[in-house]
């Protein structure tokens, strides 16, 4: 990288502009070391430093105001339901009684049914690209996974309600129900609108988040322990689990932990297909509500302090718990990638 | 299988096969893992083939230069949107990119201690706040304040969702310069601002860009944080303190319609905006490769 910066022109061009500066001053003479810049260059420093710090002063004072406003303004519903708030049933503008709990549970039941098909195909899509995949291929299919990342929710969500419901109501979710309809968890009729939907978009949305940081923790296992499961006689497969994913648990979990940060707060493609109805249903076949999607829903026509206020502690409540999640999610990251700049969320 | 008992063993056969039941094992997981990566890629091409069908077929020249037509009339296009967007992302940009950056060199430069530990990681849990609590900050201190949705309020809101991500992609990029060349230029007694200026900076130009790309493509498409700041607006619209059109917002709208004429513009709405998106990734991803730091 050093040898690829040194032949840029840009690169050597201070050097004649430096050079003339200095012969442009006074002869030395009896000074044995003129002030170059004389004191300037010190001030210069110190405004160039203050000005970064407060740039990077900005960054802590954004979470502060975050917490600031949310905490400011969710008070008014805070003072009239106190705790009570995340256990109530009742989601009710007219006579303004409100309960996050539908809400809360929506959140939960759909990222957990994400991470239950996300999890096993981010970390075989992972295993594939560092250990068994051919090298020419590993570039193009870096690629196309990370280029998922790149559309945006409401993409995701047109697609889903074009494409995935659809399939949903005409063939998987009558599937689910003949075969699995016993369970309890796939039973009601079949309108593709669902829980089911979220969490299968969820599921699309996730995977490369997961993927790609299960892919980064297992590019630093040291080769060592690959090649010393294999000189004890163990196959591939038990090469990988022995030596490789054994060894990058860690970094696994925090990048599944991520991806469930991530599918806590999406909104706009599950506020598009779940259906957006406060009850909670054990099927999965029936429409949910989730914390962001009633936030996107409700928050620009919520009239009376009230109301708006209890929108707001929702946010509160989703902020306070992304950032837990995402707190822990990094120091798992870091304990295995430490020294070694994460890229995985560029 | 031949057990290996059963032959005289020299020395060389005394390490037993591997035992099928191993060998199937490990056939298996191959197998599946083969299989994920099909199942993986099934959704992406059908999510792009279907993309690229309806958008291609859907778009037209009205929609690229007309405003939306009334409720439940055909024709009509999201030009203002279009527009819109471009117009909020640069208001985000303006306020977003010069904190970013400035937060990044502050961080490698200044910030190798503890400080800048709490920074480094407030900024990366910054990353993962929803978009939409977001969204209900810049309402709380602008919409409020302003007494009504704007752009610029559109803007804040991209705008802090940009920063943390620009500061962490610029501190890893100047961290890739040599620190030889600071030294070099702290030895021509330039000073040190000067020098992450001119040098530091300028060396890791294409990487910096990079990152703000990087930032600029996640949040170009971002809705949540637009649905209560920006609005949406059904006309043109190029004042900061007034409701705007933006083209995510659009497609959300179009998109949940019962009209067939508004999923047809949805549709080349979203082929409209991951053209962009896509352009500005590719376009970042070939500067990289020709660029002098490639470790993007």
């Amino acid at each position: 990288m050093a040898f690829s910066a040194l032949p840029r022109p840009d690169m050597l061009a201070p050097q004649p502009v430096e050079a003339t500066k200095v012969s442009n001053l006074p002869p030395a003479g009896k000074h044995p070391a003129p002030p170059l810049r004389g004191t300037s260059g010190e001030t210069g420093d110190r405004l160039f430093k203050f000005a970064m710090l407060l740039c990077g002063l900005a960054v802590l004072a954004m979470l502060g105001l975050i917490v600031y406003e949310l905490v400011l303004r969710s008070g008014p519903s805070w003072h009239a339901f106190g705790f009570k708030f995340f256990a109530g049933h009742d989601w009710d503008p007219v006579n303004e009684k409100f309960g996050a709990l539908p809400f809360i549970y929506g959140t939960l039941v759909s990222s957990l049914l994400a991470l239950l098909i996300a999890v096993p195909l981010s970390i075989g899509v992972a295993v594939f690209t560092t250990e068994m995949c051919p090298a020419a291929l590993r570039g193009p299919l870096s690629f196309f996974v990370e280029l998922l990342a790149a559309i945006p929710s409401v993409v995701y969500g047109l697609w889903a309600i074009f494409v995935l419901v659809p399939l949903l109501s005409n063939y998987i979710q009558p599937f689910l129900s003949t075969t699995l309809g016993w369970t309890g968890l796939f039973t009601g009729p079949p309108y593709g609108i669902s829980m089911l939907a979220a969490g299968i978009i969820l599921a699309i949305m996730i995977i490369p988040i997961i993927s790609s940081i299960t892919r980064e923790v297992l590019m630093v296992v040291p080769q060592h322990q690959r090649e010393a499961a294999l000189a004890l006689g163990a196959t591939r497969w038990e090469m990988i689990r022995v030596g490789v994913l054994r060894n990058a648990r860690a970094g696994i979990m925090g990048g599944i932990i991520l991806g469930l940060g991530r599918a806590l707060g999406e909104t706009m493609a599950v506020t598009m297909v779940i259906g957006n109805r406060p009850e909670i249903a054990k099927s999965l076949f029936a429409p949910g509500y989730t914390m962001a999607s009633v936030l996107a829903n409700e928050f620009s026509e919520a009239t009376g302090d009230v109301y708006l206020a209890s929108l707001i502690e929702i946010g509160l409540a989703l902020f306070l718990v992304t950032i837990v999640v995402n707190a822990l999610a990094r120091l798992l990251v870091w304990t295995v990638t430490r020294g070694q700049p994460s890229r995985a969320n560029a | 299988m031949p057990s290996p008992k059963t032959s005289k063993a020299s020395p060389l056969h005394t390490v037993a096969p591997i035992a099928l039941r191993r060998r199937i094992t490990d056939h298996v997981m191959s197998g599946v893992a083969v299989l994920t990566v099909i199942l993986v890629l099934v959704p992406l091409f059908a999510i792009f083939a279907y993309l690229i069908y309806r958008g291609v077929g859907s778009i037209n020249w009205a929609f690229l230069t007309q405003t939306p037509k009334p409720v439940g009339e055909a024709g009509g296009g999201m030009a203002n949107a279009i527009v819109g967007s471009g117009f909020i992302l640069a208001l985000a940009s303006i306020l977003g990119v010069p904190l970013g950056v400035g937060a990044g060199i502050y961080l490698a430069e200044f910030g190798r201690n503890r400080f800048g530990d709490v920074i480094r990681f407030t900024a990366d849990v910054l990353n993962g706040v929803p978009s939409i609590v977001i969204g209900i900050v810049a309402y709380a201190i602008v919409v409020l304040y302003q007494k009504h949705f704007s752009a610029l309020a559109g803007g804040v809101a991209l705008a802090i969702m940009m920063i943390p991500t620009i500061a962490r992609t610029t501190e890893e990029m100047l961290l890739l310069v040599p620190q030889a060349l600071r030294e070099a230029a702290y030895g021509l007694g330039i000073p040190r601002w000067r020098t992450t200026l001119s040098i530091t900076l300028r060396t890791a130009t294409s990487g910096v860009i990079t990152g703000i790309m990087l930032a600029f493509a996640r949040v170009a498409g971002e809705t949540a944080p637009l649905l209560f700041t920006a609005l949406g607006n059904q006309f043109w619209n190029l004042k900061v303190n007034e409701p705007t059109a933006a083209l995510p917002l659009q497609i959300y709208t179009y998109g949940l319609s019962p009209y067939d004429d508004w999923h047809r513009q949805a549709w080349a709405g979203a082929f409209v905006l991951i053209v962009l998106i896509v352009t500005a990734v590719s376009a970042v991803r070939f500067a990289v490769r020709r660029g002098t730091f490639g470790a993007a």
